[in-house]
């Protein structure tokens, strides 16, 4: 298993938000995490991330078999997590590109291996950049600064190519996407579909799912997965809303 | 009065009638010059936090010594190496008030440009003569009663000088305390392009007292590039007036760096007096232990059509100090007037403090001021999206200073001097180098 949750309890303002969670992903898969607004999908996505706004009172995470709590944000980026942010920040100054490669030569040197010099990282951008649709000229911006909404998200999505991650979390990567941008956003994350990866696709909407398939599908209410299926579960909420679920028996639970 | 005082007092007046019976001193109008503000500092002293332009700035340490005339001083040419620059049109080198024509480099004056000391600045010295408008300015007074020498430097009309005018102040301290009073005059003629860069260092220990006193003048469509870079010791006191003034369709942009001092301060005015004149002040203090810095800065418009721009941003850690002033005045005449005015400030302590104050002061009607101030830590949203990207706390915490820095240094032109600019304020704030 790349990823191993063992009931994990987050707290997020003095609220308990995560009451419980137990979750696993093999390497190789796409699992998505759907569920109502407020059921604690975007926690989880911070909580693994390392974000100090949530604690963690209780629970395992396991990543690649380390403990995955123990460690700062930049040690579990480097390690090879990955979290597609719901809100990309907008930092003023800082260039997109020295942003990037930073970023990169960080991870590159936690892995042992030699940074990239200019000309290596300027080919790598650009065919990456192709793979998003992304125009150059946004590379030498400061990252996010005056970006659309859709061009935030593509920029996530771009990082990710660029740092390649083997476990990403995309966290409701579709908001605020329109139909065109979904599809470039899919393909690009299509395009990283490996099984040296995994992907935890955390989303509110089966529409995503139509372009990113999942492996496994898990629904998330009320701080724990009330149930786990295949591509179909995705389909199933679509039509009958999440409502079904609580009289529904929690064997399913993963 | 007290005694204290009283003879502190008499004992700027005593060093007064010493450099009387000195070739320096001069005569006539210089003479009467000095005479009048010492008189006037006399009576005065030293500004107290009573007085509305010295609130939040008490330089009481600086009133509680007495400052004797710096030593003439021969510093080592290696030691003055860090504080020049490469590249520059001329270099001149004021060493303790004095210029050094052994450490300044004028052979290779671009045609048009003349340099001259102390003859060429009378008649601005008497143009320099009055006192403004009530306000306390000892600072001011005491260089006028006892600077030692001047720097003048003129640009003939249509002449474009593409590299700066470098004068660099040097402190060299000894066992007593000195006070440096550099007096710089410089006049953009008609069509004129020029850049300047004033700064302000020291070697050895010693206290010392800079009051320096710089005014510039821009003839219609000139073009001025200022930078003034301050990175005295922190066991020294600078205080600073600048006066730039201009005239029709001139373009002044100014990039002020203060770094260094005990207790700083830089009181900048523009006055901008032409139609189409536009001025840029823009600055950054950067300053930790237990130090006080303070900009004050003042954009005249006197007339119409004229924009200002001004962005000031401030670092401060430890128990560091700062004050912001900036005013505004648009005059009855100034219709049309655009200015805006920003002020940000970084803490990076919890100890640190800024008191900072727009004052608009608007007498016509059709005109578009704006201003905003903004004081806060570091951005913790910012922080977090590069950690995790992988990036490490302490350089995500450089990335971001260096950021906000380098939005106020991008407007130096001279590459050599924003690049000395940002690597001194990353060695003051111990951040890696970015070069």
């Amino acid at each position: 298993m790349l990823l191993e949750i063992k009931d994990l309890r987050v707290k997020a303002e003095g609220k308990e938000i995560l009451k419980g969670l137990t979750l696993s992903v093999p390497t190789g898969q796409v699992h998505a995490i759907m569920g109502p607004n407020g059921s604690g999908k975007s926690t989880l996505a911070r909580a693994l991330s390392g974000h100090p706004g949530y604690e963690v009172t209780s629970g395992e995470v396991r990543y690649n078999g380390q403990d995955l709590l123990a460690m700062a944000p930049e040690e579990r980026a480097t390690a090879g997590v990955f979290m597609a942010f719901q809100y990309p920040v907008e930092i003023p100054g800082v260039n997109n590109s020295y942003f990037l490669k930073a970023a990169l030569n960080a991870k590159r040197k936690a892995q042992g291996q030699p940074e990239l010099d200019a000309v290596e990282f300027l080919q790598l951008i650009k065919s990456r950049a192709k793979l998003l649709e992304m125009d150059q000229a946004m590379l030498g911006r400061a990252v996010n600064e005056g970006f659309s909404g859709g061009e935030k998200k593509r920029n996530e999505i771009f990082q990710m190519a660029v740092l390649e991650p083997r476990l990403a979390i995309l966290d409701e990567t579709d908001s605020g996407l329109d139909i065109d941008a979904l599809k470039i956003v899919s393909t690009g994350v299509n395009a990283l579909r490996s099984p040296d990866r995994a992907m935890l696709v955390v989303t509110h909407y089966q529409r995503l799912l139509n372009y990113i398939v999942p492996d496994v599908v898990h629904v998330l209410t009320d701080g724990r997965i009330v149930r786990s299926g295949g591509k179909e579960l995705a389909l199933e909420l679509e039509d009958k809303g999440y409502g079904w679920l609580d009289a529904a028996p929690a064997g399913a639970r993963a | 009065m007290s005694t204290a005082v009283a003879e502190r007092q008499s004992a700027y007046a005593a060093a007064f009638e010493a450099f009387r019976r000195e070739p320096a001193f001069g005569a006539d109008a210089v003479q009467q010059h000095r005479e009048q503000a010492l008189k006037r500092f006399l009576a005065g002293g030293f500004p107290t936090t009573r007085d509305e332009e010295w609130r939040f700035t008490n330089v009481a340490p600086i009133g509680e010594t007495v400052f004797g005339r710096a030593a003439a001083a021969t510093p080592d040419q290696r030691a003055i190496e860090p504080l020049l620059f490469a590249g520059m049109s001329c270099q001149i080198v004021v060493v303790n008030g004095r210029v050094s024509k052994a450490l300044s480099t004028l052979e290779a004056l671009p045609a048009g440009v003349t340099v001259d000391g102390v003859a060429a600045a009378a008649a601005d010295l008497r143009a320099t003569l009055a006192p403004s408008d009530g306000r306390n300015d000892a600072f001011v007074d005491l260089n006028r009663a006892f600077f030692e020498d001047a720097v003048h430097i003129s640009v003939a009309p249509n002449t474009v000088v593409d590299r700066p005018f470098h004068v660099v102040s040097i402190a060299v301290g000894n066992s007593k305390p000195q006070m440096l009073l550099p007096r710089l005059f410089v006049h953009i003629g008609e069509g004129a392009q020029a850049s300047l860069v004033e700064s302000y260092g020291g070697v050895g220990e010693g206290a010392t007292l800079t009051s320096a006193v710089t005014s510039l003048t821009l003839a219609p469509n000139a073009v001025l590039h200022h930078v003034k870079l301050q990175q005295e010791s922190a066991s020294a006191f600078h205080i600073a007036r600048i006066d730039a003034k201009l005239s029709r369709a001139s373009t002044f942009a100014s990039t002020a760096i203060t770094l260094g001092g005990r207790i700083s301060r830089n009181d900048i005015f523009a006055t901008l007096d032409g139609e189409g004149a536009e001025c840029t002040l823009n600055g950054i203090y950067v300053a930790d232990g237990d130090t006080l810095t303070d900009t004050h800065t003042t954009i005249d418009h006197a007339k119409a059509h004229c924009p200002s721009h001004e962005v000031y941003k401030g670092i401060l850690g430890g128990k560091a100090r700062a004050v912001f002033n900036g005013k505004i005045i648009v005059r009855q005449d100034a219709q049309k007037t655009n200015a805006k005015q920003t002020n940000k400030a970084l803490l990076l302590s919890d100890e640190a403090q800024i008191n900072t104050k727009p004052q608009l002061e608007i007498f016509a009607d059709d005109v578009k001021c704006t201003h905003g101030a903004a004081i806060g830590q570091l951005d913790e949203d910012a922080m977090f999206y590069l950690r995790a990207r992988g990036i490490s706390e302490m350089d995500a915490r450089n990335l971001l200073i260096h950021a906000f820095a380098g939005e106020v240094l991008d407007g130096i032109k001279a590459d050599v001097v924003r690049e000395r600019a940002m690597w001194l304020i990353e060695e003051k704030l111990k951040l890696e180098h970015s070069l």
